[in-house]
């Protein structure tokens, strides 16, 4: 087993691997208007962060980053789901999930 | 180079590769799929790193049950097809802006960062395997535990609830 992992490649890979990730996030939230895409990149912003929490939990050696990491997939995992009940109904209503049709509250 | 630090970049392309082709591609179930292949990547990562629970919970919760979760409702709103109207082109621009200045300032940050977050000691300890894991989770995180669990509960109902069909109350 290879316990030195982060001699090897280094925290700053890492950390340039997750911030470009997390960019690729905000890009998608920012550019599509499917909300469903939307969505994944949410999933692709909780996702690099949970990297980069793994990655410092090896870098301090201790077991709580990733006990955090654990905690944030199940917030995740609710929060998917709600999401997709909510475009469900809103489907349901309007007939698109085109984010830019949702004006009814002036927003 | 090191075959780790090969595995390593080799890994990190795919995983950005796939993401930016989970935005890019027009079809929504390519998307999907694509972002099921980052989900994957990034398992790869968890592995690099030994941290086995976490990686092992990353291909069944995100790789398996949410991109479920996910295909299911793309194809319940028929939504196979790819006639989406990009955004206006300044709005286009800005994310374009948007995604180099944040890079750019959070690479900065992180990196000049490096005096705070110390020095990285490999003791050889055993911090991370499934043992040890589940005796720091069912110990010091005990309440946060259950309240996870009441979490999925509440998420359960309230889904059950917003998709329901409301009856006609006339």
């Amino acid at each position: 087993m290879i316990e030195n992992i982060l001699n090897i490649i280094g925290i700053e890979n890492y950390i340039f691997l997750t911030v470009l990730l997390f960019c690729i996030g905000v890009f998608g939230v920012l550019y599509r208007r499917n909300a469903i895409i939307v969505f994944m990149s949410i999933e692709i912003m909780l996702n690099a962060v949970n990297l980069l929490f793994v990655a410092f939990s090896t870098y301090h050696q201790d077991a709580e980053g990733q006990v955090f990491v654990f905690f944030s997939m199940a917030v995740a995992a609710a929060e998917v789901a709600v999401g997709l009940a909510i475009l469900v109904s809103v489907f349901r209503n309007l007939g698109s999930i085109d984010i830019d049709n949702l004006k009814n509250l002036k927003g | 180079m090191s075959p780790v630090l090969i595995t390593f970049y080799f890994l990190a392309a795919f995983t950005l590769a796939t993401a930016f082709l989970t935005i890019y591609s027009k079809n929504p179930i390519h998307s999907a799929i694509y972002l099921v292949l980052c989900m994957v990547s990034i398992m790869g990562h968890y592995l690099l790193l030994n941290a086995q629970f976490v990686a092992i919970v990353q291909l069944i919760v995100y790789a398996g049950a949410i991109m479920v979760l996910m295909l299911f409702t793309i194809m319940l709103m028929n939504l196979n097809k790819e006639d989406e109207v990009h955004k206006p082109r300044i709005t286009r621009l800005g994310a374009i802006v948007v995604f180099i200045l944040m890079s750019i300032v959070l690479i900065t940050i992180f990196i000049n960062s490096k005096t705070i977050m110390g020095e990285y000691d490999s003791t050889g300890e055993d911090f991370q395997s499934i043992k040890v894991l589940g005796k720091v989770l069912l110990n010091e995180y005990m309440v946060p535990f259950e309240f996870a669990s009441i979490l999925l509960l509440v998420a359960m109902i309230g889904t059950v609830l917003l998709t329901k069909k409301e009856k006609d109350q006339k």
